[in-house]
């Protein structure tokens, strides 16, 4: 199941990933960092996840650590 | 049996360099030191080694940095002015701890001044020129052997202690010629693999730079740096000193000035007086005790320079007021010769007007 | 399943970008880290870092690094590759490092044909210092040090980095590219791919310029900062190929 891995530590918030996702399947989240920044999360219940990676490619604080096809 | 030869002082430098085993040399034209760059321009393409005719003193010293930053022993040379150019790398080398060989043939400044010998970088050499509390390795030559010999000594003390060493020459030394003979060099290799730059492989990352990542680290580390340069004066402290012990008045020069001091000593003992001569090989570390020594028991120390007075400082330091110490000087041109030094010492014993020399 | 992305075995194993959010200088270490990885370099490498954000570099890569003088890492990684000629060696610097102070020595390395990689990040201001105006700024940008925008009268014109060393005769690459898209990341990595092999080749001097971003200093979101990228920059600094001596 194609799905991808966030390290929230690395995270800036800059929700590029947000944009870029062409399901829509990473979102800001409720929870807030240490930064007072939003999260964000990766939400696939109907296992949408193309494993496309443009979100990584994207990333510009390799927070998105791992994608998997 | 090696055998003495006419050598010309930027020969001597350039010759001694390749004999050191110095892998790339990196300059720019200036004179009076651009023979040590046409002579090394033949001599490291026969020996296939590096040469890089630099596009400034700037890319120079910093080329030199980039090449000594994997453990090889590089050089480059320059005058005066160019120097100048090159006190932002010297500032950061001796943060980064790199063996940066350095020749300096002095001519005559402020600003462009002119191609005549002087000795009015002494200030810039011992003390920097560049920004931040550091210091030099800084050896000061008077005669064509010596720039052979502390030429294979620079690239000794450069990689002993990872730190940029100068060789303080002037424009007469470079341009003479006298007998001298280079020999073998005498020093053994310094391994260079705990630190230098050799590509990550089996072990973590190397980093070399002067980028302070806080403030206690940053104070941390120059103090280290500083009792680094304390046991450099402890071991490395060199003079020539002749005839001090009974002496009244010890003359103290430089360098080439440092030449005529000694014959000026020899034709005042003739005459009577009791005359002692020091005179500095490392001008940092300075021989500051041994200044401070010979002032318990002499009362007249008289600083011979080709600038108005700079090297004097350090003497008056190390002399701490226990006795005179006066100044006689040309800022730029040609050497005080035995006569006026001669003349210029009894006029200061009988406290005459200087006569302008 | 199969892994399709991973953290390059290149990056340092406990780095933290120290980049402001959605500045591109994480995506150009990254793709840096990619090649040094897929072309088995890192432990053969010598990186000359530079002075301003692109500094940081070194705190990211595993591999050994020197630190430049503002403008020098040309002339720090001449001196590496004269002595240690089997090294993979690279610069990492800004555009006001390359190509405002560092012009001389990023010229000449270039004319020598130095066997070196340089990668020049363009985003139009010194960023660290807080916005100024540097070598790139665009005509009509406004900048801390050029309130009223960039007009000719007072502060002349930008310089086009990739065309300029294009024009050296020891150049064997220099292109330009952008990282404000997929499909433009992926170009940029090809060209950073070349830059390196040129110079593994022997073939001489291989440069790219990246197009980047600085939110922070342009007050901009990271895609307005994209957008401005693709609207304003890269009609003034084209991308493309400027000289590839491999090209048939």
């Amino acid at each position: 199941m194609a799905h991808i891995v966030i390290d929230e530590n690395r995270c800036k918030s800059c929700f590029i990933c947000v944009g870029t996702c062409p399901k829509g399947l990473i979102k800001k989240s409720n929870r807030m960092s240490n930064l007072g920044d939003k999260y964000v999360e990766f939400v696939d219940p109907n296992h949408e996840c193309l494993g496309c990676a443009m979100c990584a490619t994207r990333c510009p604080d390799l927070a998105i650590t791992e994608v998997y096809k | 049996m090696t055998q003495k030869e006419l050598i010309k002082g930027n020969f001597a430098i350039a010759e001694a360099a390749v004999r050191a085993g110095c892998e790339c040399y990196f300059g720019y034209p200036i004179t009076p030191q651009t023979e040590i760059g046409e002579y090394l321009s033949q001599r490291m393409y026969d020996l296939k080694r590096g040469y890089v005719c630099a596009e400034s003193e700037l890319a120079a010293i910093n080329m030199v940095i980039g090449a000594t930053s994997t453990g090889a022993k590089a050089m480059t040379s320059s005058s005066s002015c160019a120097v100048s150019l090159m006190q932002e790398g010297l500032s950061y080398a001796c943060s980064d701890e790199l063996p940066v060989v350095l020749v300096n043939v002095m001519r005559a400044g402020p600003g462009l001044g002119y191609v005549y010998p002087a000795q009015g970088d002494y200030f810039q050499a011992v003390y920097g020129g560049g920004n931040g509390d550091y210091k030099l390795i800084v050896l000061a030559p008077s005669t064509v052997q010596e720039c052979i010999d502390l030429t294979y000594k620079a690239f000794y003390l450069a990689q002993k202690w990872r730190n940029p060493t100068m060789i303080l020459a002037d424009g007469q030394l470079g341009q003479m010629m006298e007998p001298a003979e280079y020999g073998e060099y005498p020093y053994p290799e310094v391994d260079t693999s705990s630190w230098a730059l050799t590509g990550a492989k089996g072990r973590d990352n190397r980093k070399i730079f002067s980028c302070a990542s806080d403030e206690d680290e940053h104070n941390a580390k120059i103090r280290r740096l500083f009792a680094k340069y304390d046991k450099i004066a402890a071991e490395e402290t060199e003079w020539e000193e002749h005839e001090t012990e009974d002496a009244d008045v010890i003359l103290v020069a430089f360098g080439s000035m440092g030449r005529n001091i000694k014959a000026t000593m020899k034709e005042l003992r003739k005459q009577g007086l009791k005359v002692g001569m020091l005179r500095p090989i490392t001008l940092s570390p300075f021989p500051e005790k041994r200044l401070s020594e010979l002032a318990d028991k002499c009362k007249q120390f008289i600083v011979v320079e080709m600038n108005m007075g700079q090297m004097i400082n350090d003497v008056k330091l190390a002399v701490n007021g226990k006795a005179k110490v006066d100044l006689l000087n040309r800022p730029v041109g040609q050497w005080l010769s035995v006569e006026e030094i001669s003349e210029g010492v009894h006029n200061i014993l009988n406290h005459k007007e200087l006569a302008v020399l | 399943m199969q892994q399709v992305f991973s953290v390059p075995k290149s990056m340092k194993k406990d780095f933290k970008y120290t980049f402001c959010p959605g500045c591109d200088h994480g995506i150009a270490v990254r793709l840096v880290a990619e090649l040094l990885d897929e072309m088995n370099l890192t432990e053969n490498t010598i990186l000359a870092a530079s002075i301003g954000c692109s500094v940081f570099i070194y705190n990211f890569l595993n591999v050994d690094s020197i630190e430049a003088p503002h403008g020098r890492a040309m002339a720090e990684a001449t001196g590496v590759k004269r002595v240690r000629p089997d090294k993979f060696v690279f610069t990492y610097q800004g555009d006001g490092d390359f190509a405002s102070i560092g012009l001389a020595e990023s010229t000449h390395a270039a004319l020598r044909g130095e066997n070196l990689s340089g990668i020049c990040i363009n985003n139009t201001t010194y960023g660290m210092t807080g916005g100024q105006l540097g070598p790139t700024t665009i005509m009509g940008q406004k900048t801390t040090t050029s309130p009223m925008g960039r007009f000719k009268e007072t502060y002349g014109y930008p310089i086009k980095i990739a065309e300029h060393i294009a024009l050296c005769d020891g150049t064997a690459f220099s292109a330009r590219v952008a990282l404000d898209s997929v499909p433009h990341i992926k170009k940029a990595k090809e060209a950073l791919r070349k830059a390196f092999q040129v110079q593994l080749d022997g073939l001489g001097y291989g440069f790219v310029e990246i197009l980047s971003t600085c939110p922070t200093n342009w007050k901009m979101t990271p895609e307005q900062a994209h957008e401005r990228v693709r609207k304003e920059m890269i009609p003034v600094f084209p991308l493309g190929v400027f000289k590839d001596v491999t090209a048939k």
